[in-house]
């Protein structure tokens, strides 16, 4: 049966028709072929290996500390930002969305220019305490989170603006102070951007390979992730390249359950 | 001892200066932009206003809101929606410090007290309007307030829920003993809730009284409307009478009518057993008069008549603000 728009409105226009089935094709044939290159065979083999367990974990320490230093961090700034007028507001906003549109090299660069050995604040770090954060795993963490923060706070910041200043101006009356207002009223009513912010912010650093290697570098054990081992193995193992690039694409995608799940939309 | 000494200014909004007394319930009301909302928000703190507000004696101007001793309740209600109807009238009594149990216990007498006390574990979204309304008025008076705030508490409800809302809250309202401000545009509100009347137009307080005395001689062409009234400057005075005084005629009237002014029907509109008539010329009346008036007439809207009323209907009073005294002229 088909629906009743169809016999009024008529065919979908070829010129319309052909485009889009390319676009489709586009997105979804390579994420097929990856699925049906993948030698499913060895997988659970290939997944055990050493180098593998190591970027698997890696991965996931720094995704889940990016993800805790944007709850930390990334919540006060978007309240900041969405509650409290100050001079420069809208200036930091953009600022602060830029990483966003940022090629992730260039961050990478950007974060060299401010944490490298001789960087502006990676300098007196090094002569102060004798810090150095490049090539250590807390570089893989600081660029993540560079390149995720944006998503969360945007997401959040959002959520709050939305959840409305009424409440707070209803919490005031009631003798309740802003951290008080924060904690019982405005977090509560704002958390579903934040769990999706977080969801943004992790599918991101799941992903992030340009800016880790350019600040953070390569280095097995310390500082190579899954991105960053899918790009060495390509070189070297394209098989086991393949398996681990699947991890990643089964993960994206629950991601994007998550975030489509009905109890994330609803206010 | 008066409770409440407003002399308040919200620039561009409202000017007010009024005194209050303890126990008193105040109607402040006005057209739509008069300014009421403005002067709640100002007393409450959450807009910026100049000038003194003194409290029992105690000055609140530069206290922020949390300090000051209001409850307020929103013309929306502005439940959290995340909280129980219970949770969110505990909410005030949990800021001040009072152990969750404790009062968990003192929100559930005051929704008990409000006729809410089964619905107390329901979501804002679970409940109807009129009971969101009256969870919300809970929630404002279970802190003790010294200033009660009420924005519109009957706006948007049925008439019915409206109706029964104002006998409970003047049940309330009677054993309470701060200040109340209630912000309404209803004049049965202002008539049956309220021992004063502050009318605001155009952003000043342009009259205080009782509002018997208030619905008798308005002093603004608002409250005339609201009571059913005609107002009229004339000169420093203010003439009013009932559109059921006013006589209708196809042509200038020849009697001894002094009042009497040429206008065009714009609408009428069926009033009681009557047909109530807006006519538009040098100024806006209300005229009532019989259908089979209208059918003689032959009123329509766009008709062109002649409205006069006789000098012993019609009450004048001076239109100084603040100092209404009944001044009818019986000639």
């Amino acid at each position: 049966m088909s629906s009743p728009a169809e016999p009024c409105l008529g065919r979908p226009p070829l010129v319309l028709l052909v485009p889009g089935a390319v676009a489709a094709l586009l997105l979804v044939v390579p994420m097929v072929t990856l699925v049906v290159d993948t030698p499913w065979g060895q997988f659970v083999d290939q997944l055990t290996s050493e180098a593998v367990g190591e970027a698997l974990w890696l991965t996931a320490l720094a995704s889940m500390l990016t993800v805790v230093l944007c709850l930390l961090l990334g919540t006060p700034l978007a309240w900041l930002l969405a509650r409290v007028a100050f001079p420069g507001r809208s200036i930091l906003r953009a600022a602060v969305l830029v990483p966003l549109v940022l090629p992730p090299v260039v961050a990478g660069v950007a974060l060299v220019t401010a944490l490298g050995r001789t960087g502006a604040v990676g300098r007196p770090l090094d002569a102060m305490f004798g810090l150095t954060i490049p090539y250590t795993t807390t570089a893989v963490v600081i660029a993540h989170t560079f390149v995720s923060m944006p998503f969360y706070v945007l997401s959040v910041e959002g959520a709050l603006r939305s959840a409305g200043e009424e409440f707070d101006a209803v919490a005031a009356t009631l003798g309740a102070d802003r951290w008080t207002t924060f904690r019982r009223v405005t977090l509560p009513l704002a958390l579903p951007g934040v769990i999706a912010g977080a969801a943004l912010a992790w599918a991101r650093s799941l992903g992030e390979f340009g800016a880790t290697i350019t600040f953070a570098g390569n280095y097995e054990g310390t500082t190579r992730t899954m991105p960053s081992l899918i790009y060495t193995l390509l070189q070297s193992d394209p098989q086991l390249a393949r398996t681990v690039s699947m991890v990643l694409l089964v993960l994206s995608v629950a991601v994007l359950a998550l975030l489509r799940n009905r109890w994330l939309t609803r206010p | 001892m008066s409770v409440l000494e407003i002399a308040l200014s919200v620039p561009g909004r409202v000017t007010a200066a009024a005194l209050a007394e303890r126990g008193q319930v105040v109607a402040v009301i006005g057209p739509n932009g008069a300014g009421k909302s403005s002067l709640l928000r100002a007393v409450a703190g959450l807009v910026a206003a100049e000038g003194e507000l003194r409290v029992d004696g105690r000055s609140w101007s530069g206290l922020a809101v949390r300090e000051r001793s209001v409850g307020m309740a929103f013309q929306d209600q502005l439940l959290f929606p995340h909280l129980t109807a219970l949770d969110n009238v505990a909410f005030g009594l949990r800021t001040a410090g009072a152990p969750r149990d404790r009062a968990r216990r003192a929100a559930q007498e005051w929704l008990d007290r409000f006729g809410v006390g089964d619905l107390a574990r329901r979501k804002p979204r679970q409940l109807s309007g009129g009971q969101a309304q009256r969870v919300s008025i809970a929630r404002a008076l279970a802190t003790g307030p010294h200033v009660l705030l009420l924005d519109e508490p009957f706006s948007g409800l049925d008439v019915g829920i409206a109706a029964t809302l104002r006998v409970e809250l003047a049940r309330h309202l009677a054993s309470y003993d701060g200040v109340t401000l209630l912000v309404t545009h209803d004049a049965i509100d202002a008539l049956t809730l309220a021992d004063v009347v502050w009318v605001l137009d155009e952003g000043q307080l342009v009259q205080v009284g009782p509002p018997r005395e208030v619905a008798a001689q308005p002093l603004t062409r608002h409250v005339a409307r609201l009571v059913g009234l005609n107002v009229l400057a004339d000169g420093d005075r203010i003439l009013s009478f009932s559109p059921s005084a006013v006589t209708v005629s196809p042509a200038e009237p020849a009697g001894s009518a002094r009042h009497r002014w040429p206008g065009t029907v714009t609408s009428l509109a069926p009033h009681g057993d009557a047909v109530r008539l807006l006519v538009s010329g040098k100024h806006e009346l209300l005229a009532d008069v019989t259908p089979a008036a209208v059918a003689d007439l032959a009123l329509a809207p766009g008709q062109r008549v002649w409205l006069s009323v006789k000098e012993t209907a019609v009450r004048s009073y001076p239109a100084a603000p603040g100092t209404p005294g009944p001044q009818g002229r019986d000639r």
